[in-house]
């Protein structure tokens, strides 16, 4: 009996092992983007920018007033390529442009703001990267255009000509 | 028209599968002699699969945009290279290469397995053909190579640039090589577990498999850690990434594995151990497939999210844990009669100690790579784990393991005697100077940093001492652990002294710097076949007046439209220079990243090393005595 303890011991766990990826694989929503337009946006609490102060979803996004939240980093390439159209969307006053510094160092984010304008009306800071994979993020950059709480469109990657005139048709 | 052979050669192959089960288990009962048609049919199913791949190589190169995977992998403005490396530079294609490699090995394996006993080949084969079967099955029911799409697309998608690189196209088939090479390790100590095989003769045999898939394993996550180094452009080689991570377990349990085998090959113990890391290898090469596939991780490596595929390899992988389970406490007899021989002070019992350290840094990694699934599943919080949480578990237990691979090899098989040579108290005072001289000038955490490089230093000096005083009797253990000791200090060395600056820059400008300056002097712009390039030309003067020129390029390809970013890295046998320039938009000034990475050529240098032990161990008839 003693040694058939060891080996049954071992198949439950393998059993909760497969039963935890089995799970695993059902919500991998992180890659299915499209799961995550219409729901309520994720509320957190998280560092301002450049300060130890925190700040909570509630406080950023109110209702009836469009948001555009914004992954960026300074370490990451596409960044500088979207910057010029989020600094052309800083200037439009029916929406407010919010940072969410991914997986960052202090230092360097500052210079690149400091070098390239800084287009957001508030920034939060995600050091560790666990606050962007709470809203599926892919990766960086990634914006997400937000009414009502609501995620209502996703933009995977750069933000180009196009994806900034279709913002604006939808802000209008 | 190849891509409909293609399929139909996939086809037959699964159906010799079948054929292969019955005759195997006609020949396994009644026939005292192996029946040779065996062999014959595993050529055919080869055979049948080469086909399947040649097909599918042939719908690639001349851009046969009816089958689905060319159209959404291929481009006919791509080098013809890429063209043909785009074959398994995607999920179906690389499926096919793995059964490729599953079907190549398991007929060498008959080839090369004539002395052994028909039974034991025979059950090879079987439990071979199930993972096999398997595979078949996968890639005919959920990921098709050979998918019709019509009407047919005039231009195809394109192969994501960063993967458009001479080493990523050979890396695949490298790794390959080395996870499915752990299959036949897998069928074979199943076979041998059940029919009680397991001997020293057994051990020997199956030595050239282990070292075979080890070779190529080493290669192959070689090979990705270079593509990692100058094509991501962040100039480092390793990050700890989940895709890298599950490359490094199997490696881990492989070396682990290489190191019972030996063992193994001179006193009948360790067999429990041998059996277990044969059939985790296999296990985690699959496991790895699972995580990187399924889209339950992000990375490079996920080519598509397709939950079935996930299910289905996770259903299957799971199949053969339980079936190896079910053989291992069934058939596996302990040899009573050795257990508790072991003398404290003998290279058997260094190596289980090494062995134990290395499952723990297996453990590390594993429990690193798998517990943010767990803990999303469980508690739906998500965390991720980085550099830090692998460096703070695994470099303090680096220590031990290097001291004892350092004297390890210096005692005997099953007894030594407790004697002090001077000269291995000699080299460990040499390098604690050494360590104490190179790190006290450096800002740096004194105490750890030294006992770390103190201890690779250490292993370092007494293997190469070994070169000249055992000549070529060790030749392939020296060379593989000298190799090691190089590496870990180069990783030490790259570590601490490594620099980068980042700066903008127009074209014309200067960055100054006590220690450099850096001029922005022209750009060039090229038309490749596939993509525009523009490469810059920098002039870099160091304090003591070196001029160095370096050119690093930005590409924009036009199929899919992306810009990519290639290092120039200028290398000697001291440090690496990297350079990598991006673009700005609507900017007239670049950003540029020039880092000094010192040892970076040792660091590939010494993994070729180790490797190269392999292989030398490989070809060496007899092992030392």
């Amino acid at each position: 009996m003693k040694d058939k303890i060891f080996p049954i011991f071992l198949i439950i766990i393998f059993l909760i092992i497969f039963f935890i990826f089995y799970n695993g694989l059902q919500n991998s929503n992180i890659y299915t983007p499209k799961t995550n337009i219409e729901k309520n946006i994720p509320s957190f609490k998280a560092k301002i920018f450049n300060t130890d102060d925190n700040i909570s979803s509630e406080e950023i996004f109110k209702n009836d007033k469009y948001y555009l939240m914004n992954i960026w980093a300074s370490w990451c390439v596409p960044c500088r390529d979207e910057h010029p159209f989020l600094m052309n969307l800083s200037n439009e006053k029916s929406i407010e442009i919010i940072g969410l510094n991914y997986k960052d160092d202090v230092v360097k984010a500052k210079k690149f703001l400091s070098e390239l304008n800084n287009p957001y009306n508030k920034i939060v800071f995600d050091e560790d990267g666990t606050l962007s994979i709470e809203w599926g993020a892919y990766g960086v950059p990634e914006s997400f255009l937000i009414y009502n709480n609501k995620v209502i469109k996703k933009i995977i990657g750069p933000i180009n000509e196009n994806l900034l005139l279709e913002i604006k048709e939808l802000i209008k | 028209m190849a891509s409909l052979i293609g399929l139909y050669a996939l086809i037959f192959g699964l159906c010799f599968s079948f054929l292969i089960v019955f005759f195997s288990v006609k020949n396994f009962r009644n026939i005292n002699v192996f029946d040779n048609k065996i062999i014959f049919l595993t050529f055919l199913q080869f055979f049948f699969v080469v086909v399947s791949f040649l097909g599918l190589i042939l719908s690639f190169v001349v851009s046969d945009f009816s089958n689905e995977t060319v159209f959404n992998h291929s481009h006919t403005t791509k080098p013809l290279f890429y063209k043909i490396s785009g074959t398994w530079g995607n999920h179906e294609g690389s499926l096919l290469l793995w059964l490729l490699v599953l079907t190549l090995f398991i007929f060498l394996f008959l080839l090369k397995s004539k002395k052994q006993t028909k039974q034991y080949r025979i059950l090879t084969l079987l439990f071979q053909q199930i993972i096999i079967i398997g595979f078949f099955i996968f890639l005919i029911k959920t990921s098709n190579p050979f998918n019709y799409i019509f009407p047919v697309p005039d231009e195809g998608l394109g192969l994501n640039p960063i993967l458009q690189d001479p080493a990523l196209a050979i890396h695949p088939p490298i790794l390959y090589l080395g996870y499915v090479g752990s299959s036949i390790i897998f069928s074979s100590t199943l076979a041998a577990t059940s029919l009680n095989y397991i001997s020293k003769e057994w051990a020997k045999h199956i030595k050239q498999w282990v070292l075979v898939s080890w070779i190529f394993l080493t290669l192959g996550i070689l090979l990705g850690s270079i593509w990692a180094y100058y094509e991501l452009g962040w100039g480092g080689f390793w990050f700890w990434d989940p895709v890298e991570n599950v490359s490094l377990m199997p490696w881990l349990a492989l070396t682990t594995l290489l190191h019972c085998i030996l063992v193994l090959e001179k006193r009948l113990v360790l067999t429990s151990w041998v059996v277990i890391l044969s059939i985790s290898t296999f296990t985690l090469s699959m496991c790895g497939t699972f995580l990187v596939r399924s889209g339950i991780l992000n990375s490079v490596h996920t080519f598509a999210n397709d939950p079935e595929r996930g299910l289905y390899i996770l259903i299957f992988l799971f199949c053969l844990i339980f079936l190896s389970l079910f053989i291992f406490f069934f058939f596996h007899k302990v040899e009573k009669k050795n257990i508790g021989n072991f003398f404290w002070l003998s290279k058997e019992t260094s190596i289980l100690i090494n062995n134990w350290f290395m499952m723990y840094f297996l453990s590390v990694i594993l429990i690193g790579t798998v517990y943010p699934i767990f803990l999303e599943v469980i508690s739906s919080d998500k965390i991720s784990v980085g550099p830090p949480f692998y460096n703070k578990l695994i470099i303090p237990f680096l220590i031990p393991f290097l001291l004892a691979m350092a004297i390890g090899p210096k005692l005997n098989w099953i007894k030594s005697e407790l004697k002090i040579k001077s000269y291995l108290i000699l080299f460990l005072l040499i390098s604690l100077l050494l360590s104490i001289f190179i790190i006290k000038s450096l800002n740096i955490n004194f105490l750890l940093n030294t006992i770390l490089v103190t201890s690779a230093f250490y292993l370092f000096f007494i293997t190469s001492r070994d070169f000249f005083i055992k000549k070529f009797k060790f030749f392939s253990q020296t060379i593989a652990h000298f190799g090691f000791s190089l590496l870990i200090l180069s990783i030490l060395f790259n570590n601490i002294f490594s620099t980068e600056i980042i700066t903008n820059l127009r074209i014309g400008e200067t960055f100054h710097d006590e220690k450099f300056k850096i001029n922005f002097e022209n750009i060039e712009k090229r038309n490749e076949q596939n993509f525009k390039s523009f490469i810059g030309k920098f002039n870099i003067e160091n304090f003591n007046g070196n001029v160095e020129i370096l050119r690093p390029e930005l590409r924009i390809y036009n199929q899919p439209n992306i810009v990519t970013s290639e290092a120039d890295i200028k290398t000697n046998l001291l440090t690496d220079k990297f350079m990598t320039m991006n673009l700005v938009q609507n900017q007239d000034y670049f950003n540029i990243r020039y880092q000094i990475k010192p040892f970076m050529f040792w660091i590939w240098f010494s993994v070729l090393l180790i490797s190269f032990g392999g292989i030398i161990s490989l070809f060496q008839r007899r092992y030392e005595r």
